[in-house]
Order: C-alpha cells, then structure tokens, then sequence
C-alpha cells in the first residue's frame, strides 16, 4: 500500500492521519492488503471472462415483429368487425322504417276506403229522408208512378 | 491540423489502455455488477473522450476520469432510485462470492481460509458504509491514491475526506472485530 506522506496529506492535520494509518493493527493491515488483492484479482478475472455474442436480441427483434403484426391483424380485425355491425345495423334500422312506412301506408289507405263507404251511405240516406208533413205525398207520388 | 488530431487520438487511446483496468476495478468494487461496472466503464471513457479537447492536465489524468466515473456512478444509483420498483441491487454479486477472489500466494489452505473470511467480513463492512464513505474507502485502500487525489478526484476537501476515512476504517474495525 502506498504510503501517505505527510506534506500531501491534506494542509489541517497531516500528522493526525499519518498516525492513524501508522497505527493500523497488522492484522487490519493485513485484511486490507487481502481485500486489495481480492478486488484486482476479482476485476482482472471480470474483464478478461469470455463474453457471448449476444443472439437473443435478433430474435428478440423478430418476435417484437410478430407481436406488431399480430396486434395490427387484430386491431384491423376489430375495426372491420365494428364497422360491419354498424353497417348491418343502420340497414336493419332502414328496412324496419320502410316496413313501418308501408304499414303507415296500408292503414291510412283502409282509413280513407271506410270513411268513402260511410260518407256515401250517408249519402243516400240523407237523400232519401223526406220532411214527415210530405210524406203522404211522397207516397203518392211513388204510388204514380207505379201505376 | 490533422496531425495535432491523430496526436490528440493516439494520446486518448494511450490514457484509455493505462487507465481502463482502474476505473473497471472502481467501479466493479463500487457496484459488484459485472455488466454495471462494464456499462459505466464505456460512458465514463466516451465522455472523458468528448472532453478530451478540454483537458488541460491541471490534474493527472486519471484523477480526472476517476471524478467522471464517480459522478456517473452517482447519477447511476440516482437514476436507481426513483426506479423504485427494481431491486437496488438485483445483478449484484454476492458480498462472499466477491470475498472469493484472493490468489492463494505462499499460504497454507488454513491462511487462505482466514484470509477469505475476513475479505468476506471488509466486504460486508464496505457494503454497510455510505455511498461517500465507500467511495473515499475504495480509492484509498483498493486503489491506492492518496488524499489530494482523492479530494480531487471526489470534490471533496481533503479534511473531509479524512473524515470519512477514519468512520470507514472504524467500521471496517468493528467488523473484524477490532478494540476500536
């Protein structure tokens, strides 16, 4: 271990740490020493240790791919799915108006035959009434004209 | 002009084959994460790379790359944190799996057994220190600068890192079971 000198060992209390390091016990020395060793043999073994060519990224990239085109294939498959259920929708909703519409149609068509019908019995009926003090004489002219 | 370049990139490449092993070994010591202390190797040298032209030699020049790794270590366990969902440590090596490196030497297999266990037990210390205090503590004992080096290397003033070096030697202490 590289001694620290005095002059260098900071401008408040060089003495004061040079005692402190001077007063190491051997035995902390020596675990330090062992510590310091450790660490360089430890850190040359790491950098100098075989490294892998890194393949799982590519598949990686292959399989990100794959999740992209199946999540398209299913958002498409959602989207064409929603558009077609509003499509059908709208024409259900069109073909229940026409029928209603023809419906409409059909009603107001047999409205408008009855009251022709009752408008025209009405008609004859009130064609035929005769005021009641004319009667006889309406009697007498049908009898006439019968004989 | 192109010349006073090449100098500039013979003399980078110069500074990154003298002082790779360090920064390496600093920041692995500091992390114990293999990938970790290889990641921050390579930003620490392409940043001092980008400021290379800057560099003025007012410090020596691995004093200057090791306060770019410092710095990038700490911006690193910044990052970490507001992460708060990760492990702090999730790649780290475990604190005796890293106290098994010691090159056995002329030791009997007994004083190789006690050296490692007490390896283990600075380590365990190391790890129980503050970032600033493991930070000082590495430099000084791992990789050997000295007190101007490091304050400069840490922004620090010199009596602070004293400080911080006798609270970390007072742990490691204690760890080993030390009267002090």
């Amino acid at each position: 271990m590289k001694p620290i000198n005095k002059f260098n060992a900071g401008a408040g209390q060089p003495q004061e740490w040079d005692a402190l390091e001077l007063e190491l016990e051997p035995e902390l020395r020596q675990s330090l020493s062992d510590f310091k060793a450790s660490v360089h043999a430890w850190s040359d073994a790491a950098l100098n240790r075989p490294r892998t060519v890194a393949t799982p990224p590519a598949r990686s990239a292959w399989r990100m791919a794959a999740v992209w085109a199946l999540a398209a294939v299913l958002l498409a498959v959602a989207v064409s799915g929603g558009l077609y259920e509003r499509h059908q929708r709208q024409q259900e909703a069109q073909i229940a108006a026409q029928r209603a519409a023809g419906q409409q149609r059909g009603q107001a068509a047999q409205q408008a035959v009855s009251s022709e019908d009752l408008l025209a019995n009405v008609d004859s009926d009130i064609s035929r009434e005769v005021p009641s003090a004319l009667e006889p004489l309406a009697s007498l002219m049908t009898d006439n004209g019968n004989q | 002009m192109a010349t006073a370049n090449g100098n500039a990139a013979q003399d980078f490449d110069s500074v990154v084959a003298s002082h790779r092993l360090q920064i390496f070994r600093f920041l692995l010591s500091s992390t114990r994460d293999f990938d970790l202390a290889e990641t921050l190797t390579q930003e620490c040298f392409l940043k001092a790379h980008r400021s290379w032209a800057g560099f003025r030699g007012e410090s020596s020049a691995m004093t200057w790359l090791m306060r770019i790794a410092i710095n990038l270590q700490k911006d690193h366990w910044r990052n970490r944190r507001l992460q708060f969902w990760r492990a702090a440590s999730a790649n780290a090596v475990d604190l005796d799996e890293a106290g098994e490196w010691l090159p056995s030497g002329e030791r009997t297999q007994e004083q190789l057994l006690l050296a490692r266990e007490r390896v283990g037990q600075v380590w365990r210390a190391v790890d129980g220190l503050s970032e600033r205090q493991r930070t000082v503590f590495l430099l000084r004992f791992v990789e050997d600068l000295d007190l101007e080096e490091i304050a400069l290397a840490t922004g620090m003033r010199e009596g602070t890192v004293k400080a911080h070096l006798s609270r970390a030697l007072a742990r490691v202490r204690q760890q080993l079971g030390g009267k002090r």
